[in-house]
């Protein structure tokens, strides 16, 4: 059997779970990331963040509309995936996926933001023409009231669902990482540790994500990136990610500490198949990096545009990171025989429907339903003329 | 054979009617087995096992099984004293074609088949999310091809490695005790084809079977009992060496 | 409460989700499949289609109906444990288009197309008509030293030799009668006779 090392069951040489699969969970996790810091608004009110409220939930609605994609391009039948609203089975968390995605997309997200902007919503459908015109007054549902007293209970209302899409986000990301920790059959997966791990990671992803669109939304619109915003975005990133970090640290020392009849398996696997994704990319540049980077800018006092570099890298280090945190996980679970007396190899096709290919459009795709949301529902006020004082 | 026309004339009639009930398609043609009867496993003798590959290639050819996966297949295991933990293992092609001739040396050699083991408690009935795959009255585990949607979830799952999706109908795939063959009273086409009856096919609630005396009489194991699957493909003699 | 006119448009965004419910609840009744949960968790009438399965192996018991002659001289010897299809392959198996040499020029044209006759049943049965319609008859060569070449894997007890060493070549149905191979245990029948009927078999 080509690409086999030492023996693997016959049946399990071929990996059914592709990178799709890995995508899926990095693309939700980037949800209820982007959603958290959204919640820090409006929940917790830390208004330095204010500026990046609006399009975090943006980024959060345009990468939760394509996460069901991945896994259509995956099943073996989608069409039947309308089974799992119809007949979930209750003793799975994959069957939770329809309900929990529903109810994030349309109660949470798309609710709060409809209370958000349903001022410029219904003023839009009576200012502009044609088939923006009807796009908008569809979202008006047919109510043109934006008194003060019914803006004032759309505060109330959407501070209300910002605070039940908090457990919903980490629900709706949490769940994936139940999927995996409830496998006793794979010890790289079975762990309570698991949906933690994820949603921490998850959090960091999406602050980070977001963090980097509003820096390359602002420079885009010759506009000052407002700085304060920016230093508190990034100091939420780094304590988040050392909670993070000390998680997975956690999970790898209970594992060579205990020694069970997987270790050498898996110690094996990760310093063999798994040293470039995990290592060197996920641990080394990914994780150890940013986090001395951003740990010195706080505590040195560095001059913006050093900061504004820093956080750039630091945040682009750990989209990389998490990706492959995710890639560890779902790839390298499968990479070893589950009698532990072997590895198989994972070659991701160039142009077939799991393939590469389709994987890149998956990333690019959210960024152009952003853009398109952006259009629709600006999340920047007017245009002002004021133009960036300092380069960067 | 010697066999005449005339013999011919009067042993086919027999034969038509003894092959009415196999014949019969619908478990209704069958009146006389109810699931609620029967609770199946499977008992393998690993010292009667010489890994001829009879079973891996009955059981491809009963139930159209597709090439490099499988439903069943035979391993062979080499453990020497100084790696007791460590055997060597071998299933070329799943053992299909018998197995490479080994030399003597101070290790010990065994066979050992596999096949899905029908768990009582299977984790993969657990995480299947729409309820294509399940526990059948009987004991049995199956798959409903016209309801599995092909998420891999359940082969994932599996401690034992015994599912696979398959390549062109794109739904899970395993054993399935040969369902069809032992509601109507034949047994399964691997033990059918097993000339040591290192494998024999049980139904743990029939008190006349001889699975009884065996547990009785021997030591005997399932795989990965530390997963408490209640798995119920039961070996005798299993090594301890045994992943 | 007296704000709740200024509330209107929560209501008809809740009315959403009343209608999309109903949707859901209307198309959930048709699509459901009626067997469903009728045993458990699952399409009840899956056991049924499952069950109804083609069968392949005949089953060693409806051979010995009619060949009572060979079941009687397996019985008593080694191979008695050894099914009949063990050896002679499924009984109910689909027979390969070259079985059957074509008759005509059209049978010609699809075999040569490799298309297969389109008269043929999908299942052939030996017991229907045992004349024209045999299992192929074992190459003892390679069926023999499947299970008897000499292991040091295979268990002590079992009867094994290296086959170039044993026969030099010479098939092992010239010695052995396959149905009682110990030599001189088989009584009914001599070890000519044997080979007679395999030759006879032969096609």
């Amino acid at each position: 059997m080509s690409g086999v090392e030492g023996y693997m069951y016959p049946n399990e040489v071929t990996l059914y779970w592709s990178v799709l699969i890995v995508l899926y969970p990095y693309i939700t996790g980037l949800v209820a990331g982007a959603f958290i810091l959204a919640s820090l608004v409006r929940v917790f009110r830390v208004q330095a963040v204010a500026p990046t409220y609006r399009l975090a939930l943006l980024t959060a609605l345009a990468f939760l509309l394509v996460a069901p994609l991945p896994l259509q391009f995956h099943l073996g039948h989608p069409e039947r995936s309308p089974e799992m609203y119809f007949t979930p089975h209750a003793t799975s968390a994959m069957a939770m996926f329809g309900y929990v995605y529903l109810w994030y997309l349309m109660a949470v997200l798309v609710f709060e933001i409809w209370l958000d902007y349903r001022r410029e919503i219904v003023l839009r459908s009576q200012q502009t023409k044609g088939l923006l015109r009807l796009i908008y007054k569809i979202m008006t549902l047919g109510s043109n009231n934006i008194s003060e007293r019914s803006l004032h209970i759309d505060e109330r209302v959407g501070w209300i669902v910002t605070l039940i899409g908090i457990p919903s986000a980490f629900l709706l990301h949490g769940y994936v990482g139940f999927i995996f920790g409830s496998i006793k059959a794979n010890p790289w997966w079975s762990s309570p540790l698991m949906p933690v791990v994820f949603i921490f990671s998850a959090m960091v992803s999406g602050i980070a994500g977001v963090m980097l669109l509003y820096m390359a939304t602002t420079k885009l619109r010759k506009q000052a990136i407002d700085i304060h915003c920016v230093d508190t975005i990034a100091m939420y990133m780094f304590y988040i990610f050392i909670i993070d970090f000390s998680l997975e640290m956690l999970d790898l020392v209970h594992r060579i500490y205990e020694a069970d009849e997987s270790f050498r398996s898996l110690d094996f696997m990760v310093h063999s198949k798994l040293f470039f994704s995990q290592i060197v990319l996920q641990i080394i540049l990914g994780t150890l990096l940013p986090l001395f980077l951003l740990f010195l800018t706080q505590v040195v006092k560095f001059s913006e545009i050093v900061r504004k570099r820093i956080y750039i890298f630091c945040g682009s280090m750990i989209m990389i990171s998490v990706f492959a945190m995710r890639w560890n996980v779902v790839i390298g679970g499968q990479l070893f025989s589950k009698s532990f007396l072997g590895y198989t190899t994972y070659k991701v096709d160039l142009v077939t429907k799991e393939g590469l290919l389709v994987a890149i459009g998956f990333l690019i795709l959210p960024l152009l339903i952003l853009w398109a949301l952006v259009k629709l529902l600006p999340p920047w006020p007017a245009q002002s003329s004021h133009q960036a004082a300092s380069g960067d | 054979m010697n066999i005449s026309r005339r013999h011919i004339l009067v042993l086919l009639p027999a034969a038509a009617v003894a092959w009415k009930h196999v014949l019969a398609g619908t478990p209704e043609d069958s009146p006389n087995y109810r699931m609620s009867d029967h609770w199946w496993g499977m008992l393998i003798d690993i010292p009667k096992c010489i890994g001829c590959g009879n079973c891996v290639r009955a059981c491809q050819t009963e139930n159209d099984v597709p090439d490099g996966f499988f439903r069943t297949w035979v391993e062979r295991y080499h453990v020497t004293d100084t790696h007791l933990e460590n055997p060597e293992v071998i299933s070329p092609d799943g053992g299909k074609e018998g197995f490479p001739i080994a030399k003597e040396d101070e290790g010990k050699y065994f066979f050992v088949p596999k096949m899905c083991n029908h768990c009582a408690d299977s984790p993969c009935t657990q995480v299947c999310p729409v309820g294509a795959t399940f526990v059948a009255p009987d004991g049995v585990v199956l798959i409903d091809p016209k309801y599995c949607l092909g998420c891999a979830y359940c082969v994932q799952a599996c401690p034992y490695g015994c599912r696979y999706i398959h390549p062109t109908k794109k739904v899970a795939d395993k054993c399935t005790l040969c369902y069809h063959r032992i509601t109507k009273g034949l047994t399964t086409a691997c033990c059918e084809a097993c000339p040591t009856g290192a494998r024999q096919l049980a139904d743990l609630k029939n008190p006349k079977d001889p699975i009884h005396e065996f547990l009785k009489m021997h030591a005997v194991q399932v795989l990965k009992p530390q997963m408490a699957t209640g798995a119920k493909a039961f070996y005798n003699g299993l090594d301890g060496s045994v992943r | 409460m007296s704000g709740l006119k200024d509330a209107g448009h929560l209501f008809r965004f809740l009315g959403l989700f009343v209608i999309a419910f109903l949707v859901f609840w209307v198309i959930r009744g048709f699509v459901v499949p009626k067997s469903f949960g009728e045993y458990g968790h699952y399409r009840g009438a899956a056991i049924a289609e499952i069950a109804s399965h083609p069968i392949k192996f005949a089953g060693h018991q409806s051979c010995e109906q009619c060949h009572t002659d060979e079941a009687g001289t397996k019985a008593k010897g080694a191979h008695a444990h050894v099914n009949c299809e063990a050896c002679h392959g499924a009984i109910f198996q689909l027979q390969p288009a070259a079985a059957a040499p074509p008759e005509n020029l059209y049978q010609r044209m699809l075999a040569f197309a490799g298309l297969r006759l389109p008269a043929d049943p999908p299942l052939v049965k030996h017991a229907d008509d045992p004349m024209s319609v045999t299992p192929v008859k074992p190459d003892s060569a390679v069926l023999c030293a499947r299970c008897h070449t000499a292991s040091a894997a295979k268990p002590k007890g079992f009867p094994q030799v290296d086959p170039a060493e044993h026969s030099g070549g010479v098939p092992c149905a010239t010695c052995h009668n396959p149905h009682s191979p110990v030599i001189g245990s088989d009584t009914t029948a001599t070890a000519a006779a044997g080979t007679t009927a395999a030759a006879g078999g032969a096609n």
